[in-house]
C-alpha cells in the first residue's frame, strides 16, 4: 500500500505529481490510499512513492475536469479521478462514454464545480471600504459550496483589475492589492461593511425592472435559489414584491385610459407631403413607401434605378437580388458584376446607361438560414410597372435593353417569349427602341461549359447591337 | 418640475425598459482589463447576476437614456400621448450609475435605449457618447448594448458598433401592417432597412480569410455580439405561422443572433386601443421553443407549422412533439443507428442528449437501461424509439400518446 499526502484540500499539482508517479508504475488504484497532510500512526507501514517511468498520456479535457474535480467536497475525489487516470491508460477514449458510471461521476462533480463558480461570480457583492490613494477598496463575503476559492481567483482578477478588493469565505481570503494576488485564511462576515451607499440605488433598479403581470417566483428560485439570498442584499426586498404583484398587475388593467397628452396632438398635426414623381428625389422618396402589392412586407428596401438621366440607354433587369435588397442599388451582385464584365468587353460604360429593374423589391422565400430568389409574379410586374413608366418619363431612353421575360413584359406591357423576341426591334408608341436579351443571371445557372460559352457570346453579341443602335439614332430627336 | 434625484430617475427609467425583454451578455469576445488596469471584463457566455420575481435574468443595468419620445407608438409606455412620468438622464449620470454597479458586480454591463428626443441624430448622439466615456475615459471593458435608433446617420452607427458588443432594433410587431397601424411613426421598411445597415458593418469588420492569410490589418471593431430583435406578442392579431415567418425572414436577411419574443404585457397608463390582457406566457414559451427548432435542430418553418392548429402553435405541447404526433410515419427512430439530424427530431431529445448518445454508441449497443443514465427522461423519448431491448410497438401510434405525453393541466397556469 502506498500512502500519498496531500498539501491541502485543493492540492491539485500534488495530485497531478504523484498520479504521475503511479500510473507510470502501472500502480493499482487499490494500492494508493489519499490522504490530506501528514498522516500519524500508520505512516511507517506505507511504501515510498516510485520516482516516474517516463511520460503519460491523458486525452485533452481530462487535466480540466479533474482540476475542477479536486474542489469538490467528495472525499473520495482524489482516488476517485487517480482511478479513472489509471483506465484511461488502457481505453483512451473513455471519457466519451457517457455510460460509464465514473465518467457520469466525473462529468457530474465538474458540473457541480462550473454551477458553483458560475454563482460565484454572479452573486458576489462588494461593498465599498474607502480610498487608497487613487484606488478604491472593496470587500465582499461569500460562501461557495466547495472549495472553488483558488480556481475563482483569475476571474476576479481579470474583471476588477483596477481597483484593490478582498473576497472572504469561511474557508479562504482572495485578496488583490496593487497588482498583487494572495491568498489567507477563511474569515467571517463581520469583516466585511455592513452597507453600501450604491445599494439603495441598486434595490431600487431591482424593483423597478421587476414585472409585476409576469410573476413567476419558481423560474426564479430555480436560477437564485434560497441559501444565496442572505448575502444578496436585494433579495429582502422579494417577499414585499410578491405579495403586491397581483394588485398592481390588476390596477394596470382596471385604470381607465386617460387623454393623450397636449404634446401629441402638436405632433400629430405634422403632415406629409405629396411627393413630385418627375423629380428624381421625389421618385425616389414615393418609391421608399410603396405597397402597391404586398412585396414590400419582408424585403428590406424598394430598390430604385440607378444611372445618370441622360441616358440614351436604359436596362431593364427582373428584380433586385440578395445584395441588392440590402444595399439598395441594382445590379451589385454576382449577375451584375456578371453585367460589368459584358459591359467592359463591348466597350459600355456602366455610368453611362440608367439601370433599373422591372419589380423594385426583392421576392424570395426562406430555406434554412438562406433567402432564395423567387420570380415575381405577372401581378408584381404588373403593379411595378407603374414605378418604371415614371423612370422610363424622367429618363427618356431612346433604347430600352429587357433582360429577361420579367423585364421584357414589364416594358411591353404583354408576356414576351425570350426565344423569338431575341434579336428583333420592336417600337413602342412614344418610338423608344426594344431589344431583349437573357438575364445575366441565366448565365451563371448554366452547368454545361460549351452551352455556357455559347450563351455568353450571344449576350455580348445583344449587348454590342443595342449600343450599335444606340449611337446609330444619336441623330435622332428622341421623342 | 422639480429636479429628480438619481433613484427617482432611476426609478422611472428602469420601468420604462423593463418591456425590453433582452438581457443578455454574451455572444461577445472574451476580454479582460489586466493590460488596460480598468475595469471590466467579458466571458463569452454572459452572466445573470440577479433575478426577479418575474423570473427573468439581470444581468445588465438596463435603462432608458430618457422616456421623453416623440413617436407614439400604442404599444409603449413611452409613447407621446402616455402620461406616465418623465425623466432624462445626463451622460454623467449613466456612467456613473453603471461604473458603481459594476464594481460592486451587480450586473454584466449596461443596455441602453432611449425614447427619441429632437431627432434620431441627436438621440444616437446621446448614446453613443456615453459608450465612448466608458471605453476610453474609463476603460470599462464589460458588456455595451445600444440601441440603434433607426434614421440615425451612418457615421453614428459606426460609432456606435466601436463601442458596443451588441447593437439591436425592435420590429416591434410581427407585420409591417401592425406596425403601421401601432406605430404610425415607424415603418418596417425603414426597421429593416437599419438591420441591412447594420448587418453591412458586420460584415465589413470580419476580416476575410485572405486578409488573415496575408496577415493584414484587423478592420475596425464592430459590435462582436452581432444583432439581434424583438417582437411583441399578443398586442395584435397575427397568428404565430406569420410571427415565424417574419422570425426566418430577419434571421435569413440580416443574420440576426436572436429574435427575442415578448408576451404583450399591460402597461401603466395603457393606450385604449390595446387589449389588456394577461400576458400569453405560454405562448410566448412556444414560440422560443420554435425559434430553437429553426436554429438548431434543422426544422423549417413550414414544418413546425403542420403541429399547429389555425396557425397557432399548440400550448399543450411544444412544438417539437406536435410536429411529431402528426408525422408519426416518421417514428421509430434507432437509437443505435439514427443519424444526428434525426435524432434531433426525437420529442424529449435535446442536442446535448444527442451528443451523448452518439459518443456513448461507440463503446457498445445502447439498451434502455444506458438511455436512462444520459437523457433526461426515458418515459418522454420511449413512444419514439428502439434500442437493443426496447420495442414500442403499438405505442408510437396509439390515439392516447398525446393524453399521456402532454402534461397535467394544473400546470399551464402561469399567472
Amino acid at each position: 500500500m502506498i500512502r500519498v499526502s496531500l498539501g491541502s484540500e485543493v492540492d491539485f499539482a500534488g495530485w497531478r505529481e504523484a498520479a504521475r508517479a503511479l500510473a507510470s508504475n502501472a500502480i493499482a488504484p487499490s494500492d494508493v490510499n489519499w490522504q490530506i497532510g501528514e498522516g500519524g500512526l500508520f505512516d511507517t507501514l506505507s511504501d515510498p512513492l516510485p520516482p516516474p517511468r517516463g511520460e503519460i498520456r491523458v486525452p485533452r479535457g481530462f487535466v480540466n475536469l479533474a482540476r475542477n474535480a479536486v474542489c469538490h467536497r467528495d472525499p473520495q475525489r482524489f482516488s476517485r479521478l487517480y482511478a479513472l487516470l489509471f483506465r484511461l491508460q488502457t481505453k483512451a477514449d473513455l471519457l466519451a462514454n457517457d455510460v460509464d458510471d465514473e465518467v457520469r461521476w466525473l462529468k457530474k462533480v465538474d458540473k457541480e464545480i462550473r454551477r458553483d463558480l458560475h454563482k460565484m461570480h454572479a452573486f458576489v457583492r462588494f461593498r465599498k471600504l474607502g480610498d487608497r490613494g487613487s484606488r478604491e477598496v472593496f470587500a465582499a463575503w461569500f460562501e461557495p459550496y466547495h472549495r472553488i476559492e483558488q480556481r475563482t481567483a483569475q476571474f476576479f482578477v481579470d474583471r476588477f483589475t483596477g481597483m484593490d478588493w478582498a473576497i472572504v469565505t469561511p474557508e479562504a481570503r482572495i485578496v488583490w492589492e496593487d497588482g498583487q494576488l494572495s491568498f489567507g485564511p477563511g474569515g467571517t462576515r463581520s469583516e466585511v461593511p455592513e452597507e453600501d451607499v450604491i445599494e439603495e440605488q441598486w434595490k431600487s433598479y431591482f424593483q423597478a425592472i421587476f414585472n409585476p403581470a409576469r410573476l413567476m417566483p419558481k423560474a426564479m428560485q430555480a436560477e437564485m435559489p434560497k441559501k444565496y439570498w442572505k448575502n444578496l442584499p436585494e433579495a429582502a426586498l422579494i417577499p414585499e414584491m410578491i405579495a403586491g404583484a397581483e394588485r398592481r398587475a390588476k390596477d394596470m388593467q382596471v385604470a381607465a385610459p386617460t387623454a393623450p397628452t397636449a404634446l401629441s396632438k402638436r405632433i400629430a398635426g405634422r403632415g406629409d407631403g405629396i411627393d413630385d414623381l418627375t423629380s428624381r428625389d421625389g421618385l425616389i422618396r414615393a418609391l421608399s413607401t410603396c405597397d402597391r402589392c404586398s412585396l414590400h412586407c419582408h424585403a428590406t428596401q424598394a430598390v430604385a434605378g440607378d444611372g445618370p438621366l441622360e441616358a440614351a440607354m436604359m436596362i431593364v433587369g427582373e428584380q433586385p437580388g440578395d445584395q441588392e435588397d440590402l444595399d439598395g442599388r441594382p445590379f451589385v451582385g454576382p449577375a451584375g458584376q456578371l453585367l460589368d464584365q459584358a459591359f467592359a468587353r463591348v466597350g459600355i460604360q456602366r455610368d453611362a446607361v440608367y439601370l433599373t429593374n422591372a419589380v423594385k423589391h426583392f421576392k424570395f422565400e426562406v430555406r434554412g438560414k438562406r433567402r432564395i430568389h423567387k420570380s415575381p409574379s405577372v401581378s408584381e410586374i404588373e403593379a411595378c410597372r407603374w414605378w418604371l413608366d415614371n423612370e422610363r418619363g424622367l429618363v427618356r431612353p431612346r433604347l430600352i435593353l429587357a433582360l429577361g421575360a420579367s423585364a421584357a413584359r414589364a416594358v411591353m406591357g404583354h408576356s414576351v417569349r425570350i426565344g423569338t423576341a431575341r434579336g428583333q426591334e420592336f417600337v413602342l408608341d412614344d418610338k423608344t427602341l426594344v431589344h431583349v436579351t437573357v438575364h445575366p443571371s441565366y448565365l451563371l445557372r448554366l452547368q454545361d461549359r460549351s452551352q455556357k460559352i455559347e450563351e455568353w457570346k450571344l449576350f455580348l453579341s445583344d449587348l454590342e447591337r443595342a449600343k450599335q443602335r444606340v449611337s446609330e439614332a444619336a441623330g435622332r430627336p428622341v421623342a | 418640475m422639480a429636479k429628480r434625484d438619481t433613484i427617482e430617475k432611476l426609478e422611472i427609467l428602469a420601468d420604462a425598459a423593463k418591456y425590453d425583454a433582452s438581457c443578455a451578455s454574451s455572444g461577445s469576445v472574451k476580454r479582460n482589463s489586466r493590460a488596460t488596469g480598468g475595469i471590466g471584463s467579458t466571458t463569452g457566455s454572459g452572466i445573470c447576476h440577479s433575478y426577479a420575481p418575474d423570473g427573468r435574468c439581470i444581468s445588465l443595468l438596463k435603462i432608458l437614456m430618457t422616456n421623453f419620445c416623440i413617436y407614439d407608438c400604442r404599444y409603449c409606455v413611452n409613447r407621446v400621448s402616455s402620461n406616465v412620468a418623465r425623466a432624462r438622464f445626463s451622460v454623467d449620470e449613466v456612467v456613473k450609475l453603471t461604473l458603481d454597479f459594476y464594481k460592486r458586480n451587480y450586473i454584466e454591463g449596461l443596455f441602453l435605449s432611449s425614447g427619441i428626443i429632437r431627432n434620431s441624430d441627436y438621440t444616437m448622439e446621446q448614446m453613443v457618447e456615453i459608450a465612448r466615456r466608458l471605453r476610453v475615459e474609463h476603460r470599462f471593458g464589460g458588456y455595451i448594448h445600444l440601441k440603434t435608433i433607426p434614421e440615425a446617420s451612418p457615421e453614428l452607427i459606426e460609432a456606435a458598433g466601436r463601442y458596443a458588443d451588441r447593437m439591436s432594433i425592435n420590429i416591434e410587431l410581427p407585420t409591417d401592417r401592425s406596425i403601421e397601424d401601432y406605430a404610425p411613426e415607424k415603418s418596417g421598411n425603414r426597421i429593416r432597412k437599419a438591420m441591412a445597415d447594420v448587418k453591412g458593418h458586420l460584415e465589413a469588420a470580419r476580416p476575410s480569410r485572405q486578409d488573415v492569410r496575408r496577415n493584414r490589418k484587423r478592420p475596425p471593431r464592430f459590435a462582436p455580439g452581432g444583432q439581434s430583435t424583438q417582437m411583441i406578442v399578443g398586442a395584435d392579431d397575427t397568428d404565430d405561422g406569420a410571427i415565424l415567418k417574419t422570425s426566418t425572414t430577419l434571421y435569413s436577411g440580416y443574420k440576426l443572433k436572436r429574435v427575442y419574443y415578448s408576451a404583450f404585457s399591460p402597461i401603466p397608463d395603457a393606450s385604449k386601443d390595446l387589449p389588456l390582457i394577461r400576458p400569453p406566457l405560454m405562448r410566448e414559451h412556444r414560440l422560443y421553443q420554435a425559434d430553437w427548432l429553426l436554429r438548431f435542430y434543422g426544422f423549417e418553418r413550414s414544418e413546425i407549422m403542420e403541429g399547429a392548429r389555425n396557425g397557432m402553435l399548440d400550448l399543450d405541447v411544444d412544438p417539437k412533439l406536435a410536429w411529431a404526433l402528426q408525422r408519426r410515419e416518421k417514428f421509430p427512430v434507432d437509437i443505435n443507428r439514427a443519424d444526428r439530424e434525426m435524432l434531433l427530431r426525437v420529442p424529449g431529445l435535446g442536442s446535448r442528449g444527442v451528443d451523448r448518445i452518439i459518443r456513448a454508441r461507440r463503446h457498445g449497443a445502447l439498451r434502455l437501461g444506458d438511455l436512462g443514465k444520459i437523457v433526461q427522461s426515458v418515459r418522454k423519448i420511449q413512444p419514439f424509439i428502439t434500442c437493443t431491448d426496447w420495442q414500442p410497438r403499438g405505442l408510437t401510434d396509439s390515439l392516447h400518446l398525446r393524453a399521456q405525453l402532454a402534461p397535467k393541466p394544473q400546470q399551464l397556469s402561469l399567472f
